[in-house]
């Protein structure tokens, strides 16, 4: 206490601040850079090695029909590109996939969003959630077939399910965990329950979102992937069955090649979508 | 002097499972209109308890909270209310938290983003505006929200510890440029802390509590404004008030 006796300013406004400073810096391509460019250079390197392990395991195994290599792989994924298989078959799924995610991801976001803001609504329907959560998917699948057919419908549906409750249940985390303090600073300010339901729950269930939104990609893929395998005669998943009843391991892996880059696709425009959202948080 | 916020026979309970927790009991405080009213007290002695009543964000378990001569029906824009906690939005810079009461308030746009800037620079944040409460440190982070207080407009101003967490320097010019505003718009403020001497160099009277909200001593302080640290501090009547309050704080300690 006997430092203030110290102060020596007497601006009547503006304070004599003496926290941090904000300063021009201009970073070199290469000091901003370096370490993105390591990382990839690495990550392209261990791909190369692993696929050099797998041509050579492909040339010196004793039966090559069972791990193909990646040279026979490129060989089919160009035959099919030339032929139009692959665009087709890819077009599907992509449809199935985006649908499906879109449509349990939006149903997801606003049930749990909605729910949740209840207390005694989400109290109620909370282990009800869970246990309809808990029932693999891949079983409903029989199901949706009497329901929907064997079209495409059957497939988005199937995607949407296992969407929608992953988005649901980290959304609704999300909108519980809000802290009492910022709803109470809102109410201080005369914020009516409307406020507080768009200036303080909707962002703050955000984080929640967006973990559900990344979580719940691989289970799109699978849920339209498992549908087409179940019953279909066209898509990626009937492309996978359709090889490997020909013993035509090539295709198998080629399928699913594009599967996963598919997935890398969605990965990355949800990614995008999460770090714009998520600008706030702390500096590293 | 009209009387802004009178608390009558007020007790405050915490129930859980089959224990109460008493923080406050049969509790009686008067705060007049336009006066600088400072709480002072031991940690755990009901103060923020008590603020928390007072801006209406909590409901008494018997007596009442009048407001202006009507009891409380929940929290009101007229009664700002600084609390110890920092509840600033991490999602909104510090500019839209600052503009946040207004936009509440429904201030056009142009408007109250020239006053937020105003009052940004006030506590010495002009710089900061475009950052998030996570990149500021502590000390700033109370500033900021200490605007954010300010932009509501409100006429009553309860205060929890607000420079507590701030260095010695910048406490004592918060504290200066808190008694000028004081002074400028007549505001009635209550404000709480645990130091005498921040107690006796802001408050026109002092009211100090000891366990359960009991009333120990209510001072006037009559010593001239402004204050300044240096010389107010060495003057008898400062060394004599000084005195009396660390006994009545002794004395509840007891």
């Amino acid at each position: 206490m006997t430092t203030e006796s110290s102060a020596d300013t007497d601006a009547p406004t503006g304070l004599s601040t003496s926290g941090p400073v904000k300063e021009a810096r201009r970073r070199s391509w290469w000091y901003r850079n370096r370490r993105t460019t390591i990382v990839w250079s690495l990550r392209a390197g261990v791909v190369l090695v692993f696929l050099l392990l797998w041509q050579i395991a492909g040339n010196t195994a004793a039966n090559p029909m069972f791990v193909s290599d990646p040279v026979s792989v490129w060989e089919q994924l160009s035959a099919w590109i030339v032929d139009g298989t692959l665009g087709r078959h890819t077009w599907i799924t992509i449809q199935e996939v985006v649908l499906g995610y879109v449509i349990g991801a939006a149903a997801g976001a606003l049930a749990g969003y909605a729910l949740a803001s209840i207390r005694l609504v989400y109290d109620v329907f909370e282990p009800l959630m869970m246990a309809l959560y808990s029932i693999p998917k891949v079983a409903l699948a029989p199901l949706f077939i009497v329901w929907f057919g064997i079209g495409i419908d059957m497939k988005v549906i199937l995607a949407a399910v296992s969407v929608f409750f992953l988005v649901f249940l980290n959304t609704a985390a999300g909108v519980r965990d809000v802290d009492r303090g910022l709803v109470d600073a809102v109410r201080l300010m005369g914020g009516s329950n409307r406020d507080i339901a768009i200036k303080v729950v909707l962002p703050a269930s955000m984080t929640g979102l967006i973990t559900g939104l990344k979580v719940s990609i691989p289970y799109a893929l699978i849920g339209a992937v498992i549908g087409e395998l179940v019953a279909s005669n066209r898509g990626l998943g009937y492309l996978i069955n359709d090889s490997a009843a020909q013993f035509n391991t090539a295709g198998v892996f080629a399928a699913v090649v594009v599967l996963t880059a598919v997935a890398m696709v969605l990965n990355t425009l949800v990614g995008v979508l999460a770090s714009r959202a998520n600008r706030w948080k702390p500096l590293d | 002097m009209s009387i802004v916020l009178e608390v009558e026979h007020l007790t405050k309970e915490f129930q859980r499972d089959d224990v109460a927790t008493v923080a406050l009991r049969d509790f009686n405080l008067s705060i007049e209109e336009g006066t600088f009213v400072t709480i002072l007290g031991r940690s755990g002695c009901g103060k923020s308890t008590m603020l928390n009543l007072l801006s209406g964000l909590s409901k008494p378990t018997s007596g009442r909270v009048l407001h202006r001569g009507s009891p409380h029906s929940g929290p009101t824009p007229d009664i700002g209310y600084l609390t110890q906690t920092d509840t600033l939005m991490p999602w909104r810079s510090v500019q839209r938290n600052v503009e946040m009461p207004m936009e509440i308030a429904g201030t056009d746009k142009a408007e109250r983003g020239a006053r937020a800037r105003e009052l940004i620079a006030t506590v010495g944040l002009a710089e900061f505006a475009d950052s998030y409460p996570r990149e500021l440190s502590g000390g700033m982070r109370r500033r900021a929200s200490l605007a954010r207080m300010l932009a509501n407009g409100a006429e009553t101003i309860l205060m929890d510890e607000p420079f507590g967490a701030l260095d010695a320097q910048l406490r004592a010019e918060l504290q200066r440029e808190l008694a000028r505003l004081w002074k400028a718009t007549g505001h009635t403020i209550v404000f709480v802390t645990h130091d005498i001497e921040e107690a006796l160099m802001l408050g026109d009277r002092v009211v100090v509590l000891g366990p359960l909200g009991t009333i120990l001593l209510d001072q006037q302080v009559d010593l001239d404004r402004p204050r300044e640290p240096d010389e107010t501090k060495v003057r008898p009547r400062f060394v004599e008030l000084h005195a009396t309050l660390a006994s009545a704080l002794k004395k509840g300690a007891r």
